[in-house]
């Protein structure tokens, strides 16, 4: 069933009764080709590019809980293409474009909105850093503007401009980023996967694998064994637990993010704004809820729900930018445990264990990688060989001194 | 979160600084045959559990003391804390 403005007036006049449930709901066979581990995006991407690019559709991916109740579905869904180290902006560049022509090739609604993001400047400083990200953003083929303070007020008079502190001294805008209705980004992925053939088995846990002479054979879970040819291991905030039953220790430690959303507003904020002196990043939803967000809660963490302390330190940040926030109430808070790897950099990768590879280590930046990560793990599964773009994220950068520190942190994850 | 002190009380862990596994203080020994293997699992992997985690935290706004808290990483219940000195000196640690 192909989705189409002339098949909603369809179904609008004939009650809503020709809609079909948008994947199908199959027992797990004996075998596949490939596994893939984890329903969320990237899982699905991955399914879907396998069977799109390379005709790959022998394959199934697994899902604990129900695809889309992961990360996908808890982020604050901002997609950006503004990245400064040659191993990163290239990926994220791709995963832009492919973002950019998403809902035609998927034929789903995902509401991918290139609404701009604004990076304020506060220093001097901070000016100079974002004229070289820009610089290096358009040599890879991407888009930036340095905007000056009246650049900035133009678009955003509402905004703190005297804060003593933190005056805002211009900002990077970024036109091409946005954000994306997250969850239809999973739904459509899943439905493009499962018309050409794509197993989606959801309740299912994986719970171990099966290696024999350092080869895998397939999975265990909680429907049974599961064999395959290629496994890929996909669960984002559950890489360490998944992988240690395959007997690997990874360069990664399990944060916690929060996220808030207001209640409904008229549209105040037509982009994405991030506070570059603290960390605060704002955008308005369609629906109308203002959604943000901040830093995380620096500790190792798999409860699905932050702690105070960040949540207040969050609404400070949203106040010195926005202090019209003051009069807006919040409806909602939740968490998303991520990846926060040691170079605060993915990884796409095969693992020294013949037919087990592994994609995860997305920190908070994996929602805008959902189609690249996709579309360069099915090439790797299918070739045996890395994706150009993908080519740095590999597992051995540590031992090779060749890590992507994006932010400059060093090998400390709670600070990327 | 709450983390009782050893030495100060109870005291809110906004006036600590967090560093990771307290598995960071069994730092390999350079001159060991092995030490860039040892030295590449020490500083960059981790075991990472879904529950209880021995972590280093540094009072930095407090007696700048480092502690090893032990704590659900599930729940963020917090089951014990000590000194690092301690712990370390207990895992035959001189300095
Ligand atoms: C609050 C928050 C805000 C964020 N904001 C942004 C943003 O604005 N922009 C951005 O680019 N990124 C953002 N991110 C990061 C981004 O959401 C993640 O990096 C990305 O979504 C992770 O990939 P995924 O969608 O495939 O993960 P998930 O959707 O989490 O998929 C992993 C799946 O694996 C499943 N799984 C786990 N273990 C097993 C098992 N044993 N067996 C079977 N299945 C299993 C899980 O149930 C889950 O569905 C944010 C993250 C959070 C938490």
């Amino acid at each position: 069933m192909r989705y189409s403005g002339l098949k909603v007036i369809k179904e609008a006049l004939t009650g809503h009764k020709g809609w079909r449930p948008t994947w199908r709901d199959p027992e797990p066979k004996k075998s596949y080709d490939v596994v893939i581990i984890g329903g969320g995006g990237h899982g699905l991407a991955t399914a879907y590019y396998l069977a799109k690019n390379h005709g790959i559709t022998n394959v199934a991916v697994i899902e604990k809980g129900w695809i889309g109740g992961g990360n996908v579905g808890r982020n604050t869904t901002i997609i950006r293409s503004n990245y400064l180290l040659d191993g990163n902006e290239p990926f994220y560049e791709l995963s832009l474009k492919l973002w950019e022509g998403l809902e035609q090739d998927f034929n789903y609604n995902a509401m991918v909105s290139q609404r701009g993001i604004l990076n304020l400047v506060h220093t001097d400083a901070q000016r100079d850093a974002a004229r070289r990200r820009g610089n290096a953003m358009i040599l890879n083929g991407s888009d930036a503007e340095l905007l000056d303070t009246d650049g900035v007020r133009a678009m955003y008079p509402f905004l703190n401009f005297n804060d003593a502190r933190f005056p805002i001294k211009g900002g990077l805008l970024h036109r091409r980023g946005g954000t994306v209705r997250h969850d239809a980004v999973a739904w459509g992925y899943a439905r493009g996967a499962d018309l050409r053939g794509v197993d989606i088995i959801q309740n299912c846990e994986v719970t171990g694998f099966k290696i024999e002479n350092g080869k895998c054979l397939g999975v265990e879970t909680t429907k049974g064994f599961i064999g395959a040819n290629k496994v890929a291991s996909c669960v984002a905030g559950s890489s360490s637990r998944v992988m240690e039953k395959a007997g690997m220790r990874l360069p990664i430690e399990s944060h916690v993010l929060q996220a808030f959303v207001s209640e409904g507003l008229k549209p105040v904020l037509d982009g994405v704004i991030t506070f570059g002196a603290g960390h605060f990043y704002c955008s308005q939803s369609d629906k109308g809820g203002l959604v943000f967000g901040g830093d995380l809660d620096m500790y190792n963490s798999y409860a699905q729900r932050g702690n105070l302390p960040v949540v207040e330190d969050v609404m400070e940040g949203g106040m010195a930018l926005i202090p019209a926030l003051g009069r807006v109430r919040m409806l909602r808070s939740w968490g998303g445990i991520m990846d926060m790897s040691m170079d605060g950099s993915p990884f796409i990768d095969k693992t020294h264990v013949d037919g087990l590879y592994f994609n995860g280590g997305w920190c908070y930046g994996g929602f805008k990688a959902t189609p690249a990560s996709g579309w360069c793990y099915a090439h790797l599964l299918a070739t045996d060989t890395p994706h150009k773009v993908a080519s740095a994220y590999r597992l051995d950068r540590f031992r090779r001194g060749c890590m992507i520190d994006e932010k400059g942190q060093g090998a400390q994850p709670n600070l990327h | 979160m709450i983390i009782n002190h050893p030495i100060l009380g109870p005291r809110d862990s906004q006036e600590f600084t967090y560093l990771g596994d307290a598995a960071l203080i069994d730092r390999p020994d350079w001159q060991a045959e092995d030490a860039a293997d040892q030295f590449h699992d020490y500083l960059y992997l981790r075991d990472n559990p879904a529950g209880e985690h021995r972590e280093l935290w540094f009072h930095e706004q407090g007696d700048r003391s480092w502690l090893v808290v032990t704590r659900n990483t599930v729940t963020h219940e917090i089951l014990n804390v000590e000194l690092a000195r301690d712990a370390a000196r207990a895992r035959g640690r001189s300095k």
